[in-house]
């Protein structure tokens, strides 16, 4: 099974038919382990429990910028291999993104009001989660004001390309536009500076919420695939009564 | 005054259906919100005291963006000559376009006023006043924008030439808006002698702007 | 497991985890059905697709 297999919808649509229950089983048990695993995790000596939101802010941190990644990956296939599953999986992936950013903003908000004493503090990090997220509603907006899906398709891939090269320069103008939150803590050269307790159920989670993403995915692909059918129907059944 | 709901069904549904934009408002104010830490720096103590004259710029500068659609759509597909050849009388039309265009447009804005005082620490009742003077002051912002979008489209120019002709007219809102704003959360005024200007100066504009709009509609498109 | 003083916040954000994924999981399984819905109607008009093959073949 290659990718060209992979681009016959039907083919696609058979294939998400067989591993969808599969995904899905995964996605719950790991969910349920790593829940499991972030309620037994010990409290911090400095945050007490409220290190625990953690065990979901960071995965859904992770996958913001994760899914922009898949995207940009899906307009380069709509741009340079014209791959006729490309645009679809780009459009299915951006409402999913927004709301992975979307949470990752509300935690990391309700992290901050008993850390920081606010629920909002314009640092460096929040701030290009924001960003990022207002890059996500737009990038939705566009999809919406088109209504031929190809020709949205091209337009949303340029802009999620002009994206995805200006995250690191936005990243990094707002760092040097403010600086308050800790330093990076899990990929850090020399080693996680987090404790296993920490750690462990951190990656497990974060495992978890990327098959969730891929679950969701596949099925909101396999929906945007039917809508473009019935589309392509409801054109025919136009065309045909006006002959 | 079927004809009138009908009107004002059609319009919400357009304007929250695939290609309508109304929502981009929204997200057009998010972004001019955030917008201004970068520009004024983080300082959450500077960014609390000029909250609410951010919030209502932005409003203002959404609520405008969304304006030319008002009657530009009707134009391309023909409808607004059907609409000015009615029976119904233009100025109600007018003004059902325009009670269905602050519907869809401008009541979204005031809904996300809540979260926007967040970003800006606002506390609860700053947010409050802010949201209660953009109710009172977002449909003046409509119906003088009318008048300007009725021009616009009877000159076939839109975007930057509504702009320039609407923004003048608004700055009354803008003035005695903020103030409602800044009395209530600050003082020395009293939150009810701008607010009631606010308020009466939506009023005119809701008798004003239906009949310049439908008298520039009338004249200008033949 | 007692979660101290800040006991709102961490419920509220595990909640609001929750309650954003069933929203997407109900929206996506809702869209399905409504997708699956309309093939089947426009079929049973007469309206099929160049292949001929139909929605049972999902």
């Amino acid at each position: 099974m290659t990718l060209i297999d992979l681009a016959n919808p039907t083919r696609f649509l058979q294939l998400t038919a067989r591993i969808l229950p599969w995904l899905a089983a995964a996605t719950a048990i790991l969910l349920l382990v790593g829940l499991y695993q972030a309620a037994m995790a010990p409290d911090d000596y400095q945050q007490g429990a409220t290190v625990k939101i953690m065990f979901i802010h960071v995965p859904n941190a992770w996958l913001a910028m994760f899914v922009w990644g898949v995207m940009s990956l899906a307009a380069l296939g709509t741009l340079v291999w014209r791959h006729p599953l490309a645009d679809v999986a780009a459009k299915a992936a951006a409402p999913i993104g927004a709301a992975f950013t979307f949470l990752a903003l509300v935690t990391g908000s309700l992290w901050g009001r008993p850390m920081w004493g606010t629920y909002w503090e314009w640092d460096a990090r929040l701030t290009s989660v924001l960003i990022l997220f207002l890059m996500y509603l737009g990038l939705i907006a566009l999809w919406r004001a088109v209504e031929d899906p190809s020709r949205a398709a091209r337009a949303a891939a340029v802009l999620t390309l002009v994206g995805a090269l200006n995250l690191p320069i936005i990243k990094f103008s707002v760092d040097w536009w403010n600086t308050l939150h800790q330093p990076a803590s899990v990929l850090r050269m020399g080693g996680p500076s987090l404790d296993r307790s920490f750690l462990i159920p951190l990656l497990v989670m974060a495992v978890a919420f990327s098959l969730l993403f891929v679950t969701l995915h596949l099925a909101a692909m396999r929906n945007e695939i039917l809508r473009r059918r019935v589309r392509s129907l409801q054109m025919m059944q136009a065309s045909r009564r006006s002959a | 005054m079927t004809a009138l709901a009908a009107l004002i069904r059609r319009d919400i549904k357009i304007a929250l259906r695939v290609g309508g934009g109304a929502l981009i408002g929204v997200l057009f104010f998010l972004t001019v919100v955030v917008l201004m830490p970068f520009a004024l720096g983080p300082d959450l103590a500077l960014l609390t005291r000029l909250g609410p004259a951010i919030l209502w710029l932005g409003a203002l500068l959404a609520s405008l963006l969304t304006l030319d659609r008002l009657f530009m759509a009707d134009h391309e597909d023909g409808s607004l000559d059907l609409i000015v050849m009615s029976r119904t009388p233009l100025e109600l039309t007018c003004a059902a376009k325009a009670l269905a265009h602050w519907l869809a447009a401008g009541v979204p804005l005031i809904l996300a006023t809540p979260v926007l005082g967040l970003l800006l620490n606002l506390d609860a009742t700053a947010t409050a006043a802010v949201a209660l003077t953009l109710l009172a002051g977002t449909p003046a912002l409509t119906f003088t924008g009318m008048i300007g979008a009725a021009l616009a489209v009877t000159l076939h120019r839109g975007g930057l030439l509504l702009a320039v002709l609407v923004l003048p007219l608004s700055i009354p809102v803008l003035i005695f808006g903020v103030a409602a704003s800044q009395a209530a959360i600050t003082g020395p005024l009293a939150f009810g002698t701008p607010f009631s200007i606010l308020c009466a100066l939506s009023l005119v504009s809701l008798v004003i702007g239906p009949f310049a709009a439908a008298a520039s509609l009338r004249h200008g498109l033949d | 497991m007692a979660l101290g003083p800040h006991a709102v916040f961490v419920v509220t954000s595990y909640a609001l985890a929750t309650a954003v994924v069933l929203v997407l999981i109900g929206w996506i399984a809702v869209d399905y059905r409504r997708q699956k819905a309309r093939l089947r109607e426009l079929e049973a008009g007469g309206v099929t697709r160049r292949s001929g093959r139909g929605v049972a073949d999902i």
